[in-house]
Parts: C-alpha cells; sequence; structure tokens
C-alpha cells in the first residue's frame, strides 16, 4: 500500500492545474503580441475576456492549496511544494494580467499606423514567453540547472529592453505628435520585461521547493 | 528590519549545538537479551529546551527516554555500553546513586498514573519521602506545583478529594504537578497527551512551554505536529539509530536525511 496515496494524488493535481495555468498564459501572450504587431483589435479584445478563466483558475490552485494545508498538515517538501504551487500561480497570474495590459494598449493605439515596424519588441516578447515555457518545464521536471538557466535568459531581455527603451525616447523628440503612441509603447515594453523578471521568480520558487534554499536570480 | 530577521532565521538553522548541554550521550548501546534495541547514540540534550524524540514504533525511542533516569534498567535482560552524563556525572557510575539521579530527572508517562489518594497527598507524595513533615511547607510545595501545572484553579477547591475523580488531562496535569513537586532539573515526558482529548493535550503543550523555562525536558511523542509545534530540537529515532537530530524549525522545513523526510511527510512508519 502506498501511504498518502490520496494526498499524492490531490499534489498532482495541484502540479497539473499550474501547468494549465501557464499554458493559457502563455497562449495569452503569444495573443496579445500578435494582435499589437498586427493592430488586431479583435483579437485584443478576445484577451481581455479570456483573463477570467486565468484568474478563476489561480483562485482554484489557492483554493487546493488552503484545503492541503488545512486537511494534511504538510510538511518539510510536501509543504514547500504547496508553497511554491501558491507563488508560481500567482506569478503566472500577473503574467497573465500583462497581456492584458498589452492588448488595452494595442486597443488605445487602435488603428493609428506604427510609427515603424515592430520588430524588437516582439523579438523580446518571444524571448519572454520562452522564458515562461522554461519556467514550466523546469516546474514540471523540479529542474533546478534548468531553472537556474533563466537568470541568464532574463539578462538578454534586460538588455533588449534598454536598447527599445533608448529607441522609443529617441523617436519621442523626433515625432512629438505620436507622443500617445510612442508612451503605449514603451509601456509594452515594461510589460514584457516585467513579464521575464516574473519568470525568474517562478525559477527562484521552484529553487526552492527542490532545495529548500532561497536562491536570488532577479539580482 | 526584516532582512535582520531573516538572518537570525538562518543562523538558527545553521549554529547547530550552540546550548548548555544537560545531558551528554556517548555512544550508547543497549540490548533486550540479542536484540540490539540502542546502537550507538550519540547526542547531546540541552538545558532548558525541549527535546523531542520522534520515531516509528519500536525505533528505540521509549527505551533511550527510560535510560535518561535509568528507569530501563527494570527490564531484566538489559545489557548496555557506553555512558550518558548527566551535568558531568555518568549516571552509570555505581557511585552515583539511582534515587539521587530520579529525584534530578522526573518522569511524565503516558497514561496519567496518580495514586489512589487525595489530589493533595498526590502532590506531597515524592516531598514526604524526602522528609518534609511540616504541613505549612507541604501545603506551599503542593500549591506551587499544581500553580506549575496549571490545575490550581481547577482543583484548589477539592484538595482532599480523590484524584480519580479528576478528567485524565487534569489527571495528568496532577502527574506533572507530582513530578514538580520534587523540584527535578530534567523532566521526561513519554507520550504524555497521547491518551488525551485535543484541548487537554493543548493544555499540556501550553504548560511544557511554560515550563522549559526552568526545566530540561524530553518528550517521547508519536504526534509529529506536536513535536513542531512544541519543541526546540528534535531526534528522528530509526530502527534503534538516530537518524537526525537538529533543530525542530530545520527538520520539519527541510530535514538533511531522505529517511527523517519520508518519515515526517508520512510516507512510511
Amino acid at each position: 500500500m502506498v501511504v498518502r496515496e490520496n494526498f499524492q494524488l490531490q499534489l498532482e493535481e495541484m502540479k497539473q492545474a499550474i501547468v494549465q495555468i501557464s499554458k493559457l498564459t502563455e497562449e495569452a501572450l503569444e495573443l496579445s503580441v500578435d494582435a499589437l504587431k498586427n493592430q488586431d483589435l479583435d483579437k485584443a479584445l478576445q484577451i481581455i475576456e479570456n483573463d477570467n478563466r486565468i484568474n478563476v483558475l489561480e483562485d482554484e490552485i489557492n483554493d487546493m492549496a488552503i484545503l492541503l494545508i488545512a486537511k494534511q498538515a504538510p510538511v518539510a517538501s510536501d509543504l514547500r511544494r504547496i508553497i511554491a504551487a501558491i507563488k508560481i500561480s500567482s506569478d503566472i497570474e500577473r503574467m497573465a494580467d500583462f497581456a492584458v495590459n498589452i492588448a488595452k494598449s494595442t486597443i488605445r493605439i487602435g488603428k493609428e499606423e506604427l510609427i515603424k515596424p515592430l520588430e524588437e519588441l516582439p523579438k523580446m516578447a518571444h524571448h519572454a514567453i520562452n522564458m515562461l515555457r522554461t519556467a514550466t518545464k523546469a516546474y514540471i521536471d523540479e529542474d533546478v540547472a534548468l531553472a537556474k538557466e533563466l537568470g541568464e535568459l532574463d539578462d538578454f531581455v534586460d538588455e533588449t529592453y534598454g536598447k527599445i527603451i533608448k529607441e522609443l525616447l529617441e523617436l519621442m523628440t523626433q515625432h512629438p505628435e505620436q507622443l500617445s503612441q510612442i508612451s503605449q509603447l514603451l509601456f509594452v515594453c515594461r510589460y514584457i520585461e516585467r513579464t521575464a523578471d516574473h519568470a525568474t521568480n517562478i525559477a527562484e520558487s521552484i529553487i526552492f521547493l527542490v532545495k529548500g534554499k532561497r536562491y536570488g536570480l532577479n539580482d | 528590519m526584516d532582512i535582520t530577521i531573516n538572518k537570525q532565521l538562518v543562523q538558527k538553522g545553521e549554529k547547530d549545538q550552540d546550548f548548555t548541554p544537560v545531558f551528554n550521550i556517548n555512544n550508547l548501546n543497549l540490548w533486550y537479551g540479542q536484540d540490539h534495541a540502542l546502537k550507538d547514540i550519540k547526542f547531546d540534550i540541552p538545558e532548558k529546551q525541549v527535546t523531542a524524540i520522534i520515531g516509528p514504533s519500536g525505533c528505540g525511542k521509549s527505551t533511550f527516554i527510560k535510560t535518561l533516569n535509568r528507569m530501563v534498567e527494570m527490564v531484566p535482560i538489559v545489557r548496555m555500553s557506553g555512558e550518558i552524563v548527566y551535568r558531568d556525572k555518568n549516571i552509570f557510575d555505581p557511585k552515583y546513586g539511582v534515587e539521587e539521579l530520579r529525584t534530578q530527572v522526573g518522569m511524565v508517562f503516558q497514561k496519567p498514573n496518580p495514586f489512589p489518594k487525595s489530589i493533595y497527598d498526590n502532590v506531597a507524595y515524592g516531598p514526604r519521602i524526602h522528609g518534609i513533615k511540616n504541613k505549612k511547607v507541604l501545603d506551599e510545595v503542593v500549591e506551587k506545583s499544581l500553580r506549575g501545572a496549571a490545575i490550581w484553579d481547577e482543583v484548589k477547591d477539592r484538595l482532599n478529594e480523590n484524584a480519580y475523580g479528576l478528567s485524565g488531562g487534569q489527571q495528568q496535569r496532577l502527574c506533572i504537578a507530582r513530578c514538580l513537586a520534587i523540584e527535578p532539573d530534567v523532566i521526561l515526558m513519554d507520550e504524555p497527551t497521547s491518551a488525551l482529548d485535543p484541548i487537554s493535550t493543548l493544555k499540556v503543550e501550553e504548560l511544557v512551554q511554560e515550563l522549559k523555562k526552568d526545566y530540561s525536558i524530553v518528550i517521547v511523542t508519536h504526534n509529529m505536529q506536536q513535536a513542531a509545534r512544541i519543541s526546540d530540537r528534535t531526534a528522528f529515532f530509526l530502527n534503534g539509530e538516530v537518524v537526525e537530530y537538529t533543530d525542530t524549525s530545520t527538520l520539519f522545513s527541510n530535514p538533511s536525511d531522505k529517511r527523517t523526510e519520508d518519515y515526517i511527510t508520512g510516507r512510511f512508519g
């Protein structure tokens, strides 16, 4: 007989819910970049509408965690697994909020012609989305080495962020009449940079889960 | 501010063995006939802290706690080697009287075991044996001990009633009072709450927290949450060996041995 089989199943269920919320968020972020690039307002609206599913799922994960703590009195790695689930789901939910923010910026920019074709920004966004994908894989496999790689991946995002911001600020002085659009692009740039930061937070939670030690990747 | 607190927590985990020991156990081995029940036990028990002993049934934890006041010697087929040093004296030294040891090291058992006497006489029993006859002194000892065991308010108006009339939880606190009456240095508790209801259990747990200000406490418990709640250090016993002994926070959050992890998370035992 496997001792605590039911508890084990519930922990697995919680893990699957995290994988699911991560998948939905990944899709939302992909869509948001797509909508921005193609100025597709319908798609942008769709993202805002879909976000509710992600919020509900985060609540469900928190409820599972609360019940497991209350009923199972978890300790050691079980407890860390549950705490990590709470933190990771919260990070992912924030990432999904950034997808919504990007969608809102897309709507604000509207059909107005873009000041220049977006190249670096989507590249940076895809990089950040890839970080979420990597973090999720590291979570599924409880792979500390892979989680640690996220620190380096984040450095690339930070560098690109600096470059794009600089470029947008220059455009601002050159095209003051486009101030509104450029501000929105600045915001989007910031949202993407923050998305990547949350991926490194997830990596830190994974390391805590596996090793029981804190490890700073955002420094 | 937060950072400082965090650092202290981390240090607590890392700074092992930073305490004054009341017991040093060195290479203690114990056999019941051919059965090797304790194997090379070696660790120190801190003064004025609560040390919990956990482990599955038959792992040797009760045997171990009973060696600390030499009660285990009452089993005829017991053989022992190694030493237990209590405050710089080897308790197995023939010159060290067992009565003297047990005056210093009191014990509370799994099932409350009051004498079939009045509440007062139960507590006064030890002091009387030690020659105290003066009524006034005895009254003081009884009140002080009952207060110390957090049961005075419940029994002060019926000290002459038979102790058997008390509830299980009250009887257990009475036994703790009886133990306090001889002013021991160490209190051994062998699953002191396993026969009690949850509220009585919590009362005894609260009491243990109070008592550790003045006494060193060693508690054997099957209730791991209890060990986590009330102890400062925890030893995990398995098959007569100490698998892991460290501060309780570390043991229950991030144990270093896989067997400890499996036991406390309920994956075996």
